[in-house]
């Protein structure tokens, strides 16, 4: 069972990693990024289910606290007022 | 797993060669970026927990404030 | 009792997973970055939560960090969604072709109007 929820996890990353691919401004890279960081979250959460040690989920905890901040970071450069 | 491991190695490589072939430096900053998320996944797989939250503090976050720091007393295009 | 609660976790991994998916596909298929940035942020959000706290469901004892990280990424993902797309609106992205409305843009004028009268 979880094999298949880790499955399509992985089909959505892999969308979501051509659009990174193809495209053609640099906001669509952002935006990728920004997707692949919230479902790469969800996805330690499951590995953590799937090895049964509950210090694993602290990796995802991280993720959760730290992970929009390079997104801000590269959207203030953007706007042009960092 | 086997084919999660191939599947993440290949967008890793990817991502990586994309690093140094992008001409717009924000691009090549995300696309650093994401070859740290994918090897903090790396870590995570091969069970070394420590490893991948280093890895996950200093690649997403402390990486890209320092690198757009620096890009914003330099230029974005590379010629 | 403790089935029950299991098998309402199992089904709302689903529904968080099948999310996960749908934005992954979103963020493919639409045609401009503003769509894109609606597609991958909002159902990766619904997503992302609901495969969480599917997961605290499924170990009762796990349910209180999973509910932080929920928390978490239920406060931090619209912060980035919006300096995101204000940031790429300033730095002179187009909107697609077919667009009814442009909100943003009148806005910005009445904005600029009144600095220039005060």
């Amino acid at each position: 069972m979880i094999y298949i929820f880790l499955g399509v996890i992985v089909l959505g990353a892999i969308l979501a990693s051509v659009r990174f691919l193809l495209g053609p401004t640099s906001s669509d890279r952002v935006v990728a990024l920004d997707t692949l960081t919230t479902m790469t979250t969800a996805f330690m959460v499951l590995l953590g289910l799937l090895f049964n040690r509950y210090i694993y989920i602290d990796v995802a905890l991280i993720y959760g606290v730290l992970g929009f901040i390079g997104v801000l970071t590269i959207a203030r450069y953007l706007e042009g007022g960092l | 797993m086997e084919i999660i491991v191939v599947i993440a190695t290949i967008i890793l490589i990817i991502a990586a060669i994309l690093t140094i072939h992008y001409k717009d430096l924000v691009a090549a900053v995300v696309a650093s970026s994401v070859v740290s998320l994918i090897a903090s996944i790396y870590f995570y797989i091969l069970q070394a927990p420590d490893v991948a939250l280093t890895e996950a503090a200093i690649g997403v976050g402390l990486t890209t404030i320092i690198f757009m720091i620096t890009l914003r007393k330099t230029r974005r295009m590379e010629e | 009792m403790m089935d029950i609660i299991e098998i309402i976790g199992y089904i709302l991994a689903s529904v968080g997973v099948l999310f996960l998916f749908l934005g992954g596909l979103g963020i493919l298929r639409m045609p401009d970055v503003y769509n894109r940035m609606q597609a991958g942020t909002k159902a990766t959000t619904l997503g992302a939560v609901g495969t969480i706290m599917g997961v605290g469901l499924i170990h009762p004892e796990w349910f209180f960090k999973t509910l932080i990280i929920s928390l978490f990424i239920l406060l931090s993902n619209p912060i980035s969604s919006h300096a995101l797309a204000r940031g790429s609106y300033r730095s002179g992205i187009k909107l697609w072709q077919k667009k009814k409305i442009d909100a943003y843009k009148n806005a910005l004028k009445k904005e600029k109007e009144k600095n220039e009268a005060a």
